[in-house]
């Protein structure tokens, strides 16, 4: 299992294009994507249960993945973070 | 008449029929069922079916709206293949043994509620989107086709609310304006009537009554109301309102992207004049070719105390990357006379458009002027900046301008801070500098002729005394004279030379300043494409 923390920096927070986005990418791993903020968690391959998490902008989230391709996982989803949230 | 109001989120005027639009809300029966496996079937195509649909009108929205706008139906699609949708529909027939429509329309209330209750207004707002893929699937199961716009001639719309889907599919030759009673500045209405540049209100007090329908409405998306029936009198004042919106409309149509050339093709640089970082959007929608006035003492007018040089560098760095390579040229602070700062702590001057002001104030307080530069010159490396002194009347003042010049630069050398190259002008608005304008003209790159000012110490009368109004001639022929004094000095020495004052956007004399050979026009935004126009329609060499 690998983790990682992130703030988010994009003004509009993870609003529904974003959220389209990300559950775009993690769709293309086999892994269990999920995202945490303030205890409540999302799977990141679903776009309801991300928006839910009403994620603003400055809010720190939490990413856990687990699976057979955590590592390449991993690198992508942080890379995607970096550069669209 | 009957007036109403609303929330304008794009202006200007449109009259024509009213016509109410309804949704057909899907009435969804709770109907048993012994096949629960058939009615995930029928789901289950329905979803396919919705997703094509949604998949077509994407590329219909992409060529009419643009790729930002048209990402909601890709949104909509993900949220039809969300797995939570999903389950939820599957166990909703499952366990109740229902048909897939009553699973649906709960699944698309539960969610839709869980948006409704969140406390981020943006969010809020997405539980249209739940509503309305619910809606789609619906509509797929029941077979009908959603309603469109059932009259021959464009209307004005007046919805409760509308989807972005329902906006997409309407033929949007047959709509004139939107007025809604629910809908945010940011809803899809809201966006779709920018991009197609109609006026259109939201949170209107208007009643939704089936009898409005045919009935003779006009919006003023300017002034956010709506009149139902109107009287002769508003009828006249707002085809006057139209036919002025109209003109622009058009000018902007067949002038934007075309070039400032005249018909014996000499090229103007023809600039924009803004005085707050805010004007930037109106200066990019009317095609300026670039900034030849950004009056900087905002920055200073603006606060409480003077500004640090980071702020300016942010400031002038945003406006330099948003021309992306086009010219933008910065008047250093021109304040004093009538633009007044109680913290640059100035005396009270008798006569304050003679004292202490602009440059004067600059080459008296070298760290208010170095600040500024440092800024400039640092900004001056993410676009193209030039810089301009404002009140100039002799070589003097510029000899010790550039030495101030040097001095900055050679203190960010040796910092390592990196700068960019920019060009240095002066403005020329003392009759003093007209006069030795040739001997200015060697020692800076351009001239920029403040024609406001010039024109007030040319013929001694003061701009803010309206009585003296009836003498004030802004086309004296003093000035006229002036001017051409300035290009022809400024030619002479091989370097060019604008207006930026008022009269530069006076398109009485635009043929007679490209017969004197003026290389640049800087005008307020909204002017630009009547300039445009007069100067493609001038040959230079008839004049």
């Amino acid at each position: 299992m690998k983790n990682f923390n992130y703030t988010i920096t994009d003004s509009e927070g993870i609003h529904a294009r974003p959220a389209g986005e990300l559950v775009k990418a993690a769709k293309e791993f086999n892994s269990k994507i999920t995202l945490t903020k303030d205890g409540k968690s999302g799977d990141c391959k679903k776009i309801f249960g991300i928006m839910a998490l009403a994620v603003k902008c400055g809010d720190e989230v939490t990413i856990t993945i687990e699976g057979d391709d955590e590592d390449a996982a991993f690198e992508k989803i942080s890379e995607f973070m970096k550069d669209n949230m | 008449m009957e007036r109403y109001t609303g929330k304008s989120v794009f202006g200007g005027v449109a009259i024509g029929k009213l016509f109410l639009y309804e949704k057909d809300e899907h009435q969804v029966k709770r109907v048993k069922t012994e096949d629960n496996d058939a009615e995930k079937q029928r789901y289950y195509k329905a979803v396919e079916t919705a997703m094509e649909e949604l998949q077509k009108l994407h590329d219909k929205a992409l060529k009419e709206v643009g790729e930002a706008n048209a990402a909601i139906f890709e949104i909509h699609q993900m949220m039809l293949e969300d797995d939570d949708y999903k389950e939820s529909v599957e166990h909703i027939i499952d366990s109740q043994m229902v048909n897939a429509e009553y699973a649906i329309a709960q699944t698309g209330d539960n969610f839709a509620q869980m948006f409704s209750a969140m406390d981020d207004e943006y969010m809020r707002g997405r539980a249209a989107d739940v509503k309305d893929i619910t809606e789609r699937l619906l509509s797929v199961l029941s077979g009908d086709s959603q309603s469109g716009i059932n009259s021959d001639e464009p209307v004005i719309m007046v919805a409760d609310d509308l989807a972005p889907s329902e906006t997409v599919q309407m033929d949007k030759s047959k709509i004139l304006s939107f007025v809604t009673v629910k809908g945010s500045v940011n809803s899809h209405t809201a966006i779709l009537a920018r991009t197609m540049g109609i006026p259109a209100l939201i949170g209107s007090d208007i009643k939704l009554d089936k009898s409005i329908n045919g009935r003779q409405g006009i919006v003023d998306g300017t002034n956010g109301c709506i009149y139902i029936d109107p009287d002769e009198e508003t009828l006249e004042r707002m085809k006057k309102e139209m036919r002025k919106e109209q003109e622009k409309k058009e000018l902007l149509q067949t002038l934007k992207g075309k070039e400032d050339v005249t018909l014996d093709g000499k090229k103007i640089k023809l600039y924009a004049n803004i005085g707050n970082i805010r004007d930037l959007a109106n200066v990019i929608n009317n095609d300026a070719a670039g900034i030849g006035l950004f009056r900087s003492e905002f920055i200073y007018l603006e606060r409480d105390t003077f500004p640090t040089e980071e702020e300016q560098f942010a400031i002038y760095r945003t406006v330099a990357e948003s021309m992306a390579g086009k010219q933008v040229i910065i008047r250093t602070l021109d304040i004093g006379a009538d633009k007044q700062c109680d913290y640059f702590g100035l005396d009270k001057e008798d006569n304050p458009a003679m004292g202490l002001r602009a440059i004067r104030i600059c080459l008296t307080r070298p760290e208010i002027f170095k600040t500024q530069l440092r800024a400039l010159y640092r900004a001056s490396a993410f676009g193209n900046i030039s810089i301009m002194y404002p009140m100039i009347t002799g070589v003097k003042e510029v000899d010790r301008i550039k030495e101030i010049e040097i001095e900055v630069k050679a203190e960010l050398d040796s910092q390592g801070i990196e700068y960019g190259n920019p060009q240095t002008g002066i403005m020329i608005e003392t009759p003093a500098a007209v006069i030795v304008s040739r001997e200015l003209a060697k020692k800076v790159d351009f001239f920029s002729i403040g024609t406001n000012d010039l024109t007030q110490y040319t013929l001694a009368i003061d701009r803010q005394n309206t009585k003296l109004d009836d003498f004030y001639d802004p086309h004296h022929p003093a000035i006229l004279a002036m001017i051409k004094m300035v290009a022809d000095s400024a030619h002479a020495e091989g370097i060019w030379v604008g207006i930026c004052g008022e009269l530069g956007g006076d398109l009485n004399l635009t043929k007679e300043f490209l017969k004197m050979g003026i290389d640049e026009l800087s005008v307020s935004a909204g002017k630009i494409l009547s300039v445009r126009k007069v100067i493609r329609e001038t040959n230079i060499c008839e004049l």
